[in-house]
């Protein structure tokens, strides 16, 4: 720091220091940080759980474990994967840093509210970790809980919905924060229609977040109460309906895929336009095609029970529904291809990663029509062809758009540069290993291998072994990506404030940002969120 | 230097708007929370006509009746409070606050001895009547507990908001100006009122 340059405001790393300075902090970007640093280490949890399931599927018979262990192992990476990693991934960490910074404000509307939302989430996270050491361990009923198994089996079924419920209400709390944070801190001048995309997918998703999460929330704890008072509201055996539990348990986890989708989409969204530095193209089809996905979204649960009790109008009904998603989701990705012809394309890594989420994605989203079309669904249903479909979803689509965003943001969270030659070779390892490990997968389902088994039949073998190969790569990728980070962090190049020319909010401040993000008043540029003035063709 | 500097639309400024919002917003996933629970009653009342109406005969409607008078006027009472402060009248807010709360006290009582006849029946789940009852009463007593359990709950909840907010009128911090704390008990209190109007009908009424 020289002495010719006004004097510089601390940034948020140095305003305050010490542990309590953290757990408490009602910053907006600290807490970001917090869920950073917790949804990251329990996604190497899931991680290694993964790892762990595909070894075993290295051979036919048993090779590391037992079937019973398998189950809970199976479970435990579906729970710590679905409520602990990817629901809160991008809001929790990215909208909490970036929201407010990308509208020009200095925290969400709610701080305090914010903070409680994270020692929920840490709560929640606890009551998952002790399934561990209590009775007889995680449950092994899949992350589903589907009744009457969750109802009678022996395992800790009513901790871990317990902690499934506290998730929710985490997760209801931040949806709830941002909604307000939207509506009422925009910078002057930005109207909705001014706001950056990712701003967008994130207002559909709390949106999404709000209403759906009470009904599993209302679910679990009848689960909770059917364990504890043996009432039978689910398990037929003493006059329950098992299909109602399906119902309710879908009408939230279905558009709980939106929650995990819809803000990798806003990624998506800010990393094409910065780095072929031209204006979206189609941004307000982009920005309603998001509250569309949201609002079909609650209208589909029905596809998951096509094979398990439906009546046949109602089946066609969800069927054709299904297929209504795929429509606004067609339109981000021909509006993402389209803003990349003729831009001034910049090779970086997050770009690398938005395309390889577009190509995983339209893998996972056309297996998801073979799902959802009727007669197909009859043949595929519960095999591998499900499991390779949702991870090329959830980790090709999400997970790949979280390490992208991660990328794109390093700089401006820690003031460094990562090193792109290694960022680029985790890129190339995270995603070949990735193509490795699920696409067989699809083609195991086909052939008819059912998913959630230790074993399976001799001429799988061939099959299993690439993809458990594959997972190794993937794992390889991962721990330089992450060491590349750590390291960078460290050791890194001091970056610019705006290394990628980007001109969204976010880039007017200092990197890291000061305490209370801008030091003077944000300008919006004119014409629109993305609206690079140098561009060719602008 | 800029350290004064601070953003016109701070997260950090008093905003009655948006705590109203936020207000509006969480009851809307408190009503859903509920939904849930009317949807399984509306589907095992379908299943379980003749059962459900077997047992809705043993609660007692003159009780569930005088909780609903007590429940509709205890939500006047409140609303009228937050009149009351808007026109400055600090001292009759605070006392139709505690009109609210004495009602809400009222109702939890009726509520236990509504509770405790059941359970001097062995209607309670678990219990050795309860368990050689046909299925049907077994899961419309069990709704019954759950549910009015849980509204039960919210009231406990609503009171204890109620309290907290007249604390800060009587320290000024709520005050003429500045009501949206006592306005969102107040919206608060009236979904404890809004869902009990669904309840009493649903259990005590239809026949």
């Amino acid at each position: 720091m020289t002495a010719a340059t006004t004097v510089e405001q601390p940034n948020f790393f140095q305003a305050k220091r010490g542990l309590f300075s953290w757990i408490f902090t009602l910053d907006h970007k600290r807490i970001g940080l917090l869920y950073l640093y917790s949804v990251g280490s329990f996604f190497l949890v899931g991680l290694t759980l993964g790892l762990l399931m595909r070894l075993e599927l290295l051979n036919p018979g048993k090779d590391i474990m037992e079937a019973q262990t398998y189950n809970q192992v199976f479970t435990l990476h579906g729970v710590i994967m679905i409520f602990l990693f990817i629901i809160p991934s991008i809001p929790a960490v990215f909208g909490n840093f970036f929201l407010p910074l990308m509208i020009g404000t200095d925290d969400v509307a709610f701080p305090r509210l914010n903070l409680f939302s994270w020692w929920l989430y840490v709560l929640g996270a606890l009551f998952a970790l002790s399934t561990l050491v209590f009775g007889d361990g995680p449950a092994d009923t899949g992350w589903t809980f589907y009744a009457p198994y969750s109802v009678n089996t022996t395992t800790n079924v009513s901790l871990s919905v317990m902690a499934a419920l506290v998730l929710g209400f985490s997760s209801i709390l931040t949806g709830l924060n941002f909604i307000v944070t939207i509506h009422r801190l925009r910078t002057p001048g930005m109207g909705f229609n001014q706001m950056p995309l990712f701003a967008w997918s994130l207002y559909a998703t709390s949106w999404i977040q709000l209403l759906a999460t009470p009904v599993i929330g209302i679910t679990l704890l009848m689960i909770f109460a059917e364990r504890t008072f043996g009432v039978g509201l689910f398990d037929p055996s003493i006059g329950g309906d098992p299909i109602l539990y399906q119902h309710m348990f879908w009408i939230y986890s279905h558009p709980a895929v939106y929650i995990m989708a819809l803000p990798a989409m806003g990624i998506v969204s800010e990393l094409i336009p910065t780095f072929a530095q031209r204006t979206i193209f189609g941004y307000k089809a982009i920005a309603y095609s998001s509250m569309a996905i949201a609002f079909i979204g609650y209208f589909v649960w029905g596809h998951h029970m096509f094979t398990s009790g439906m009546s046949g109008p109602a089946a066609v009904i969800f069927s054709i529904l299904t297929f209504m998603v795929a429509i606004p989701t067609a339109i981000k990705v021909f509006n993402w291809v389209a803003t990349l012809y003729k831009g001034s394309i910049v090779i970086e890594i997050p770009l690398l990663f938005a395309l390889a989420f577009i190509f995983n994605f339209l893998i996972g989203g056309l297996t998801g029509l073979v799902l959802g079309a009727l007669a197909a669904d009859v043949h595929v249903h519960d095999t591998y062809f499900v499991v390779g479909h949702f991870h090329y979803v959830m980790f090709g689509g999400t997970g790949f758009a979280f390490m992208g965003a991660m990328h794109y943001w390093f700089p401006k969270i820690w003031g460094k540069m990562y090193n792109k030659l290694w960022a680029g070779i985790a890129f190339a390892f995270v995603f070949i290993g990735f193509n490795v490990l699920y696409f067989p997968m699809f083609i195991l389902g086909i052939m008819g291998m059912p998913r959630r088994y230790y074993d399976y039949l001799p001429e799988f073998h061939p099959l299993n072994m690439i993809s458990t190969y594959g997972s190794w790569i993937l794992a390889a990728g991962i721990v330089i990506m992450i060491v590349n980070l750590i390291v960078s962090k460290r050791k890194g190049e001091k970056a610019a404030a705006n290394p990628w020319n980007g001109i969204t909010l976010e880039w007017q401040t200092s990197s890291p940002p000061p305490l209370h993000n801008f030091d003077k008043m944000p300008e919006l540029p004119e014409g629109g969120p993305y609206n690079y003035p140098n561009a060719k063709n602008a | 230097m800029n350290h004064t500097f601070t953003l016109p639309n701070s997260g950090h400024n008093f905003d009655a708007k948006a705590s109203k919002l936020g207000m509006w917003l969480f009851l809307y996933t408190e009503l859903l929370l509920f939904g849930g629970l009317f949807l399984v009653y509306m589907v095992y009342r379908y299943l379980n006509q003749e059962a459900f109406l077997e047992a809705s005969y043993e609660l007692n409607v003159w009780m569930g009746g005088i909780n609903t008078v007590i429940l509709l006027t205890s939500s006047m009472t409140i609303a009228m409070s937050i009149t009351a402060l808007q026109k400055g009248d600090k001292k009759l807010s605070v006392t139709l606050q505690w009109i609210t709360i004495a009602a809400a006290l009222a109702f939890l009582v009726i509520k236990y001895f509504e509770w405790g006849a059941k359970f001097e029946h062995g209607l309670f789940p678990g219990m050795e009547h309860y368990n050689s009852l046909p299925v049907g009463e077994r899961l419309y007593y069990y709704l019954y507990f759950f549910m009015t359990g849980l509204h039960a709950l919210h009231v406990i909840v609503g009171g204890v908001f109620i309290m907290v907010v007249i604390k800060k009128v009587e320290n000024g911090s709520v005050n003429q100006k500045r009501y949206s704390l006592l306005e969102n008990s107040g919206l608060y209190w009236h979904l404890v009122d809004l869902i009990w109007i669904y309840l009493f009908p649903l259990f005590y009424l239809i026949h």
